[in-house]
């Protein structure tokens, strides 16, 4: 099986690590996986709020490509799973998938356009996330096997976000998700238990509602310096963007230095899965974690 | 509740110890005769059939809301002001564009309320109808948002931004500009991105593809 | 048996009923009557506004009478309303009572269309079908059965316990069986009880100790009801005794044996103190306990656990009461009538993540504050936490696991008041601050209200909403190391985080885990929600489907104490109505057997559930007791020759039944 890679437009930009260590991750893991041709924007929660429909629409389209762009599996069926990373891009997909199969008025104008330019939906695509994939597929197990650096030492708090747990409880329960804890330690590192691992990071309130989004960050990143975590991962490039590149503004209103690393969770994996920092875009990052090296001396 | 963390000397935004009153007087009262009765039918069947109507008025969905305290009404007030028509003040409220979709009102409701669809589809309402606050950041996105993925079928992210801010308030640019600067270094930032190949498509794909909003969903 | 084709012209009256607006607003019953007059055998054809008022019954007597009726069909509402009414009506006009049959129009069509012509066809099939039908009905007289006065009370909490004593006191023999090693239930965990904080063992235990002083009453504590046979008046059922590991006649509660254990403290859960204290392995559950008795718990005892111990319990008892060889023992016991009071279970508050029970230690659900505040639970009624300190400020969440589409969605009815009381007590015994948090405030029933005004006045802070979460992360500095409660006060209109030292969950009530198995032993049946269904809710919410079978307490639905002694009073009175009749009349819908079509294949005999049908080999026929067939009709659908038919449901009249229902026509 192969797997369908949807990168959304931020790992295209903003979150560049984010792309070039998953693929690296993958690569090393040897999981097979294209990218989608001539994807396009999922349309996010911006679109949801102009439109609904054209939002399905819009989404709808990458699902139709993936199906046309995946064969047939050794049963004869359909066999297509769309790893979505940008976890706003995962829901909105799978809120397409499920509203489609819901509601029949819906799905025929859907398919109504889609027809127009060519393309068919039938309902197959599977829609994951990467951490769903490692986890689920993969096993943390066979994981293991492949590690060569143990994190030993430090204590990363995971940070799930919203959009891939909630509303739908897919691979993790929604109040208390455990799979990214999980990981953590088995690549050798300490998970940190804090209440705030699924608080919205604000999202595009950062950008429009400053001091909102600049508050509900500092809460994620004091509540987590002042459990003692060293740095923090997560599973999207909005939430990645929003921890990280506002701290030294949230730093000066404080007035208290904030530099908590914010790395991607398949970061954190490369590094130990031995995959060279550059590889994993780690020098894209605005604060560095002083340690890395000193792991890599480790072993 | 204080706000002690705005209490500290930096923070430029708001005083928080003021509390913000009206001091106006102003004479309060609702009649009959200015609701819209027909609004709750119509969001409910805008958000999937929601069933605004077994709201309890519990207040989970505002207290779980990490953003219910910039919203002028609480979700929970949201829900009730829809069931009994406050058509305008509902459309008008911030609350709508606060919101960050963020579900977790929708998944701790006790009574199932998909809340976050309650509210997209009242900033859809709020769009069409013209309601929604002028030179308000928030459903400026969204239209840039809208307009920019309509014509290229992808979104850049500096490019959103900057023509947000150009067209809002140019000197939010001059604010961001070291961030934007950073993340060009580090080659986190491209003004320029080619979209998709066929352009086309999306243009056509969307143009067929209209609900009226009032159409009931099956 | 009489053939009724033997009995001569067949001459049927029809009678439908308007029921006022209830079934005339929905089908043209004048239409009705009139298509039904001209079917064959039909005399009279006749409607009225309501059949079951006096004038109704009376024309139905009147017409038998004047036009010489043999057959009486009225087509009306159920028959579980008024069959009884006009098998009465017909009777006293001289004829047997099952030449009358009912046809349901309301609950089978009026209520449940709204197209008044398909509406009003369907009536007329339905009662075409029962036209054809009664000219194959037969003179049938009822059976009667005697009734045995024993009764088996099962659960021993409250309501079990009024009910056992009410029955015993009326000179009837009890079996009062109780699966944990004491009777007194939850009410025993009780400090104490709202609205007139009574102490609820000062209240409770002068009962138990009657129950156990009873003469009529035979107590069966640590015991489980394991099998049921029979029917109404005739149960039969099996007792499993579980071991206690002492011999129940010889031991007197002195209690030497708990002290002499090789454990010097206790180390295990604690049932009575929900887990707030440790017992050890051999244990009197609180000291009222009824019976007096120890127990061994066998996971925990070692010399249970493993064969070898020094024994020093067995030494140190002076009347050699302790027996390590005791087997589970299986009883039977015959009864004529069974009142179920199994009561109900509190709500895991660990499935509700987000008020971390389970997580943060100074979180307890309410049972176990009844625990902490009473003077003889763990803390001798000092209100200190798990952390040894003593709370300033306390919250108290409503409706934990009620309410909730996720958990349980019905409102436990009790937990309002509780919660109040609780606020009372805890604010009384540590001075702390404390915040109640509702959705609404119910408290209904006599003094609940006031009581409630009492505890506000007292200056219990009363918010309105519910909690979203109980957290530890501060967002400031006087919420360090506190408990946040994250609320909107919906009456304000803003969302607040109110840090506290302790949060009480005002846990709801659901059906017990194993409800469903005990339900199943008696036949009752169960609403969605899991509590066991009465029989109708407004009219015999104490009786059940099963006959003999009644429901008292919290295993009925979620009642406070004065409803489920309330409810367990009536149960026991019911028992006594049926008891001192002393039988009672049965439909006489047995099976029977056609001798000549009978070819001793037997395949009946191993299916019949009352073990009703035997085989006599001397004519190498099968033969049915008709005082034991309950009427199942499970052995008329297996015979292979088609040789056994049943009373009230004979072949011939469902068949014709079935053909008149399809003589569809296009009306
Ligand atoms: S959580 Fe649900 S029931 Fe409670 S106020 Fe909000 S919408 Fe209403
Ligand atoms: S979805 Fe919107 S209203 Fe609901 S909790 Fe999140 S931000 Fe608040």
């Amino acid at each position: 099986m192969k797997y369908i890679y949807y990168p959304g437009c931020s790992l295209k930009s903003t979150g560049r690590p984010y792309e070039e260590s998953l693929l690296a991750v993958f690569k090393e893991l040897q999981i097979p996986m294209e990218e989608l041709h001539d994807w396009n924007c999922c349309g996010a929660t911006s679109y949801m709020s102009v439109d609904e429909l054209k939002a399905f629409g819009l989404a709808a389209r990458n699902l139709a490509l993936a199906e046309s762009q995946n064969g047939i599996n050794g049963n004869g069926d359909p066999d297509v799973h769309i790893v979505a990373p940008c976890s706003a891009c995962y829901l909105v997909l799978i809120k397409t998938e499920r509203y489609l199969k819901e509601y029949k008025n819906e799905r025929k104008a859907v398919i109504k356009g889609l027809k127009t330019i060519g393309l068919d939906y039938n309902g197959k695509a599977v829609i994951r996330h990467p951490v769903d994939v490692l986890f689920n597929d993969i096993g943390l197990e066979s994981i293991a096997k492949h590690i060569k650096k143990p994190l030993k030492g430090i204590k990363v708090a995971s940070y799930y976000g919203c959009q891939m747990i909630r509303p739908f409880e897919l691979f993790d329960p929604v109040h208390y998700p455990v799979t990214l804890d999980l990981l953590v330690d088995k690549l050798g590192a300490t998970p940190l238990d804090w209440p705030l691992k699924t608080r919205c990071c604000g999202g595009s309130l950062t950008g429009t509602l400053h001091e909102a989004g600049m508050r509900l960050n500092y809460r994620l990143l004091s509540e987590a310096k002042k459990r003692g975590a060293d740095m923090i991962i997560t599973t999207c490039p909005l939430c990645q963007f929003n921890l990280e590149c506002y701290q030294d503004r949230i730093s000066s209103y404080t007035g208290k230095k904030i530099e908590m690393p914010i790395l991607y969770f398949t970061q954190l994996v490369g590094l130990a899965l031995g995959i060279p920092e550059k590889k994993l875009g780690i020098h894209r990052s605005f604060i560095r974690f002083p340690n890395f090296q000193a792991l890599e001396m480790e072993v | 509740m204080t706000f002690s963390f705005l209490r500290t000397r930096k923070w430029k935004y708001q005083k928080p110890s003021r509390i913000e009153q009206d001091k106006t007087v102003r004479r309060r009262i609702k009649y009959e005769s200015e609701l819209d009765i027909g609004f709750r039918e119509k969001i409910a069947k805008m958000a999937w059939g929601e069933r605004l109507d077994s709201c309890m008025q519990c207040g989970t969905c505002s207290a779980t809301c990490p953003v219910s305290h910039y919203m002028d009404y609480t979700p929970r007030r949201i829900i009730d002001m829809v069931r009994q028509g406050f058509k305008e003040e509902v459309l008008n409220s911030f609350t709508l564009w606060v919101c960050a979709s963020c579900y977790s009102c929708t998944v701790e409701c006790p009574r199932g309320i998909k809340i976050t669809d309650v509210m997209y589809a009242l900033k859809r309402e709020a769009i069409k109808q013209g309601f929604h606050p002028k030179r308000f950041l928030i459903p400026m996105l969204a239209s840039k948002f809208y307009k920019q993925v309509l014509r290229h079928g992808r979104q850049n992210e500096g490019r959103l931004i900057l023509s947000l801010y150009l067209s809002a308030n140019p000197l939010l640019l001059l604010r961001n500009s070291k961030l934007a600067f950073r993340l060009w270094r580090r080659g986190r930032m491209k003004l320029f991105e080619k979209g998709i190949r066929n352009k086309a498509s999306i243009r056509k794909l969307l143009s067929s593809i209209e609900r009226r909003e009032e159409e009931p969903v099956q | 048996m009489t053939s009724t084709k033997q009995n001569g012209e067949v001459r049927i009256g029809y009678f439908v009923c308007h029921c006022g607006h209830n079934i005339g607003a929905t089908i043209d019953v004048l239409k009705v009557a009139d298509v039904i007059k001209n079917l064959p055998g039909v005399v009279i054809s006749r409607e009225y506004k309501y059949m079951c008022s006096d004038p109704g019954q009376e024309m139905i007597q009147e017409d038998i009478k004047e036009h010489n009726l043999n057959r009486i069909v009225v087509a009306a509402c159920s028959p579980l309303l008024h069959e009884n009414t006009f098998r009465r009506a017909t009777e006293k006009a001289g004829i047997n009572q099952y030449y009358f049959h009912m046809v349901n129009i309301r609950e089978n069509a009026s209520w449940v269309h709204v197209d008044k012509a398909e509406a009003t066809r369907k009536a007329i099939d339905l009662s075409r079908a029962a036209i054809q039908r009664v000219f194959f009905h037969q003179a049938l007289e009822k059976k009667q059965v005697s009734i045995n006065p024993n009764v088996l009370v099962v659960g021993g909490g409250i309501s079990g316990i009024h009910a056992a004593l009410t029955l015993a006191k009326a000179g009837k023999k009890v079996y009062l069986v109780e699966r944990d090693p004491t009777i007194g239930g939850l009410m025993a965990k009780f400090d104490k009880t709202f609205p007139t904080l009574d102490c609820a063992a000062c209240i409770l235990t002068p009962k138990m100790t009657e129950v156990k002083n009873h003469p009529n009453i035979e107590l069966m504590t640590y015991s489980e009801v394991e099998k049921v046979s029979g029917f109404v008046g005739q149960y039969k059922a099996t007792i499993k005794r579980k071991p206690r590991y002492i011999k129940e006649d010889v031991c007197v509660g002195c209690l030497d044996c708990i002290d002499a254990c090789i454990y010097k403290d206790g180390k295990y859960y604690d049932e009575f103190n929900v887990g707030l204290s440790k017992r050890k392995p051999v244990y009197i559950p609180f000291p009222q306990a009824t019976p007096q008795l120890v127990v061994f718990d066998p996971e925990a005892c070692v010399r249970l656990k493993r064969g070898k111990c020094k024994e020093t319990c067995v030494e140190k008892c002076d009347r050699d009461a302790i027996d390590f060889d005791q087997k589970e023992k299986f009883e039977e016991i015959e009864i004529g009538s069974v009142i179920v009071a199994t009561g109900f279970q509190i709500f895991d508050a660990k499935k509700i993540p987000y008020y971390g029970y389970g997580k943060y230690q100074n979180v307890y659900n309410a049972l176990e504050i009844e625990r902490l505040v009473n003077s003889s639970g763990p803390t001798g009624g000092q209100v200190v936490m798990r952390n040894g300190e003593v709370p300033k400020k306390i919250g108290i969440i409503h409706c934990v696991g009620s309410r909730d589409e996720k958990t349980n969605i019905w409102c436990s009815r009790v937990c309002c008041t509780y919660s109040v009381k609780l606020a009372h007590l805890l604010k009384e015994l540590s001075g702390a601050d404390v915040y109640n948090f509702y959705i609404d405030m119910r408290t209904p029933g006599k003094g609940q209200e006031e009581f409630y005004n009492q505890v506000m006045r007292e200056g219990v802070h009363f918010i309105r909403g519910r909690v979203a979460e109980v957290t530890d992360w501060a967002a400031e500095k006087e919420e360090q190391g506190k408990l946040i409660i994250r609320v909107e006060d919906t009456l304000i209109g803003v969302v607040r985080r109110i840090p506290v030292d302790m949060v009480v969950l005002g846990v709801g009530v659901e059906p017990h885990s194993d409800a469903d198995k005990i339900r199943r032993l008696f036949n009752i049946s169960c609403s969605t929600e899991g509590f066991y269904l009465e029989k109708h809710p407004k009219l015999a919410p104490f009786d059940t489907a099963s006959d003999g079978v009644y429901i008292a307490g919290g295993c009925q639905g979620p009642k406070d104490i004065t409803d489920a002694v309330a409810q367990a009073g009536a149960a026991a009175a019911e028992a006594l109505a049926l008891i001192d009749k002393g039988f009672i009349e049965m439909e006489p819908n047995t099976a029977f057997i056609s001798e000549d079509n009978c070819s001793g294949c037997k395949s009946c005999i191993p299916l019949c559930p009352y073990t009703a049908i035997s085989f006599d080999e001397e004519v190498f026929k099968a033969k049915i007791n008709e005082v034991l067939c309950k009427g199942c009709g499970t052995c008329v659908a297996a015979c292979p020759s088609a040789a056994i038919d049943q009373n009230l449901f004979t072949n011939d009249q469902i068949y014709n039944e079935i053909d008149g229902l399809l003589k569809y026509e296009i009306v």
